[in-house]
């Protein structure tokens, strides 16, 4: 299997605020990686990251097996983007836009091909109206031909469905796997919603307050039997240690503010928990979560619920 | 103060009344009536020349200049290529009318090259000049250099270079020096560009300019037409 | 790195905006010329005032075409910056505002080259600006006054040039323009990074320029030493010196001469300095910058 990104203990601070915290990550080619988390989880710098917009505090980025810091120019011909709103020049017709940042792809394109992506995302009849007079969904559409216009092998789009209506939703998700299953791209795709993720992404990663949570297949994470299980003691980095040299370590996901959180059938609290109190350790909260998805609820509280109206 | 004017008037006095003096009068009369005569061959002309300006105040590169003149007394400068600023005061002071209107004449001696000396007092009262001072190469007949002083406008200096044209008394050279009124432009008007250097400042000092003339060509006696001037 | 210029060249020729500047200049320009073709005697009798007592002035002549474009030049060349100020405060600002700005970064391009080209896209259209204007101020002056020598009043002298002797002071002084006008464009570029949205830049590049403009003009001896030879906007009207002959030895002005070419070089050379620094701190600036908007 291809690593396409290969993500090692990056982390970004601004001013006053830790934005994402060592967080590690790999996609494979062919992937549809869903990369949830709430509005302000750090799902946004870690994108901008990867695409070279923000330079990262500490941590290594590679793509492609190529260092971002080092290769980045390798490395961008072979990226297609799309971050926050697909915002392009309003002032210029669809045609003008794509062209334009065609030129900028660092590889020659025939008018044909571009005609082809304004085709895909369905604007070839609009190509020559200026973008000012398009619809949400249709500024969405073309800002995905821009990403797609020099056949990049890695797609990276932040909350693409954002501010698009059902319909535009179940459009671009279609899009999204059209893409991966008929053109072999590999793709990341942010975004808040669990559901999304779900019925789009092969692999998928939760961030919260700019760490990892959870990561893994969704199939095995969405499995019934699999229980996300919470654990709180009363010393954690003894905790930590007893774990690290246990069976335990392989069920571990996370460790997040004195929480451990497990991957694991429910059946195992029990010996997890006698495990624990033998080596001294008092446990203070032991809880299976009911699936993935309550767990999602769980830690993305109420700005969740304002965003998902948005 | 008190002093030198009154010694100049002492001088004046003593010049004045020198004995013989009604003879002197008679002679400088004769010289003026024979350089007058010469001069009025000329009834007018057309000339080629090139007119140079010092003046403090002004860079004008030295131009072409046409110069019309007619009896008794118009005198135009012209550049047809481009722009001449001519003094007003010289088109008003022209040695050919210079014995125009009535006046006293005496003569004042000699000067250190030989010149005579010969004074002009318009009888007039309100002639502007109040005194002509014309330096006169005898043997020759031509006025090599005149000083005139104005009530008005300060005092002029011409002198004559002759060549060719000496037997028409006129000039090959002219040099007229003359005083001006100083120049202020009105600030905001202009935006100058400082670039910090000190100001390059013509040799003549003072609102003082002077205009020379070298005439290359005369047209003597050509007809003119009067809307010329 | 031409495609590149070319796409930016497109992008600011594509704006509406870009055409005010183009608009403002003609208007006033035409103003002036209706102005001057119907009152510039009036003009002209002010501008000689003491000259006029002690010679004649050829008004007619003196109205020409080289005298109009040089009053149109001192009136414009003040306030062109602005001009400049609106494309180049808009170059990074605008674009980041647009949101088209971290687009363009994730394309494989580095910073730096995205940054020189723009750039060099806003010292095109500041060329073509002064193109324009040569074209208004300089052949349509011609074509109605008619062509002669020219008079230049400065504070304490009147500089006259022969009218065979001008046309190459007109297109030094343009050239000399252009990298004045160049710098005001570094700075409102620089400002530009700094912003994600063009006013900003804009209003403080107009800012500066206006308040440097009035110290350059200001005739306080404290600031004449200290800190007007150091204003960009000082050195920008050095662009005249093209029009101030030299005087031979003989007190008459030598046909062909420049004053003082050595100071007018030495504003070039301030101005160049200004336009490396501003870019300079422009380019360090946006590599550094994390893009957020």
């Amino acid at each position: 299997m291809q690593t396409v990104i290969s993500v090692t203990n990056l982390s970004k601070h601004f001013k006053d605020a830790v934005a994402v915290d060592d967080l590690s990550f790999a996609v494979y080619r062919g992937d549809i990686y869903g990369f949830l988390g709430q509005n302000g989880a750090g799902k946004s710098t870690t994108i901008r990251m990867l695409l070279s917009l923000i330079r990262p505090t500490s941590g290594r980025i590679e793509l492609f097996g190529m260092n971002l810091r080092t290769h980045r120019l390798d490395i961008l011909t072979q990226v297609g983007a799309i971050i926050e709103k697909p915002d392009t020049y309003k002032y210029l017709t669809a045609f003008e836009n794509i062209s334009l940042f065609a030129n900028m792809s660092g590889v020659k394109i025939p008018k044909k091909r571009l005609m082809e992506k304004l085709e895909l995302v369905d604007l070839a009849e609009r190509a020559n109206s200026r973008v000012k007079t398009f619809s949400q969904g249709m500024k969405q559409r073309l800002g995905i031909a821009i990403a797609l216009v020099h056949d990049p092998g890695l797609l990276i789009l932040d909350e693409p469905t954002n501010g698009l209506d059902p319909q535009g939703i179940a459009d671009m998700r279609n899009l999204i796997l059209d893409l991966s299953r008929n053109h072999q791209k590999t793709i990341l795709v942010s975004s808040h919603l669990l559901s999304e993720i779900e019925v789009m992404a092969n692999r998928m990663m939760i961030i919260d307050k700019g760490k990892k949570v959870i990561e893994g297949q969704v199939s095995n994470l969405l499995d019934g039997t699999n229980m996300i299980v919470e654990l709180q003691t009363t010393e954690a980095d003894k905790t930590f240690q007893v774990l690290e040299n246990s069976k335990w370590k392989s069920y571990l996901r996370s460790r997040q503010n004195g929480k451990f959180i497990f991957e694991m059938d429910k059946i195992q609290i029990p010996a997890l928990n006698k495990d624990l109190v033998e080596q001294g350790i008092g446990v203070l909260h032991l809880q299976p979560r009911h699936s993935l998805e309550d767990y999602f609820l769980s830690i993305t509280t109420s700005p969740h619920v304002e965003a998902a109206a948005n | 103060m008190m002093k030198n004017i009154s010694l100049t008037k002492l001088i004046f006095l003593v010049v004045a009344f020198l004995p013989g003096r009604p003879v002197e009068a008679q002679d400088a009369d004769a010289l003026i009536q024979k350089l007058r005569s010469k001069m009025e061959t000329v009834k007018s002309y057309e000339a080629d020349g090139v007119m140079k300006t010092t003046v403090t105040y002004l860079k004008v590169p030295e131009a072409k200049v046409k110069l019309y003149f007619k009896r008794p007394d118009k005198l135009k400068i012209r550049n047809e290529n481009g722009i001449s600023l001519v003094p007003k005061s010289i088109l008003g002071i022209s040695i050919q009318n210079i014995f125009s209107g009535q006046y006293t004449a005496l003569f004042s001696g000699y000067d250190s090259n030989g010149l005579r000396i010969l004074k002009l007092i318009p009888k007039d009262e309100n002639s502007d000049i109040a005194l002509s001072t014309l330096y006169v190469d005898e043997s020759n007949l031509l006025i090599r250099k005149a000083k005139i002083t104005t009530k008005e406008n300060g005092t002029y200096e011409l002198e004559m270079t002759y060549g060719k044209y000496a037997s028409y008394a006129l000039p090959d050279k002219l040099i007229c020096s003359f005083n001006l009124k100083d120049y202020k432009l009105p600030k905001g008007v202009t935006f100058d560009y400082d670039d910090g250097s000190k100001k390059q400042t013509p040799l003549i000092q003072s609102a003082k300019g002077q205009v020379e003339i070298r005439y290359t060509s005369y047209l003597i006696n050509k007809p003119i037409p009067d809307n010329m001037f | 790195m031409w495609k590149l210029l070319q796409i930016e060249l497109f992008k600011i020729f594509r704006k509406p905006r870009t055409y005010i500047s183009f608009g403002a200049i003609a208007a006033i320009i035409i103003l002036i010329q209706l102005g001057l073709k119907f009152d510039g005697r009036s003009y002209l009798e002010l501008l000689m005032g003491d000259i006029s007592a002690s010679f004649e002035v050829p008004y007619d002549k003196v109205l020409n075409g080289y005298f109009v474009a040089f009053v149109i030049l001192n009136a414009l060349l003040i306030h062109v910056p602005l001009l400049v100020a609106l494309v180049a405060g808009d170059s990074v600002a605008g674009e980041a505002n647009m949101g088209t700005l971290r687009l363009l970064i994730t394309k494989p391009i580095t910073r730096t080259q995205l940054l020189l080209v723009k750039y060099a896209a806003t010292v095109i259209y500041t060329v073509m600006l002064l193109a324009w204007m040569a074209i208004l101020a300089l052949l349509m002056s011609i074509l109605f006054f008619g062509t002669n020598d020219i008079l230049i009043a400065r504070n304490d002298v009147m500089e006259q040039i022969e009218k065979a002797d001008i046309l190459w002071r007109y297109m030094a002084a343009f050239g000399f323009a252009a990298v004045a006008l160049s710098t005001v464009a570094a700075l409102a570029f620089l400002l530009s990074v700094f912003a994600d949205n063009s006013i900003g830049p804009i209003v403080a590049t107009m800012c500066i320029v206006i308040v440097f403009t009035i110290l350059s003009e200001l005739k306080i001896p404290m600031y004449d030493k200290t800190v007007k030879p150091y204003l960009f906007t000082s050195h920008m009207l050095a662009w005249k010196g093209f029009f101030y002959s030299r005087m031979g030895p003989d007190n008459s002005v030598i046909r062909g001469s420049i004053e003082n070419l050595p100071a007018i070089g030495r504003s070039f050379w301030i101005l160049i300095g200004y336009i490396v620094a501003f870019l300079g701190t422009a380019i360090i600036s946006f590599k550094r910058k994390d893009i957020l908007s």
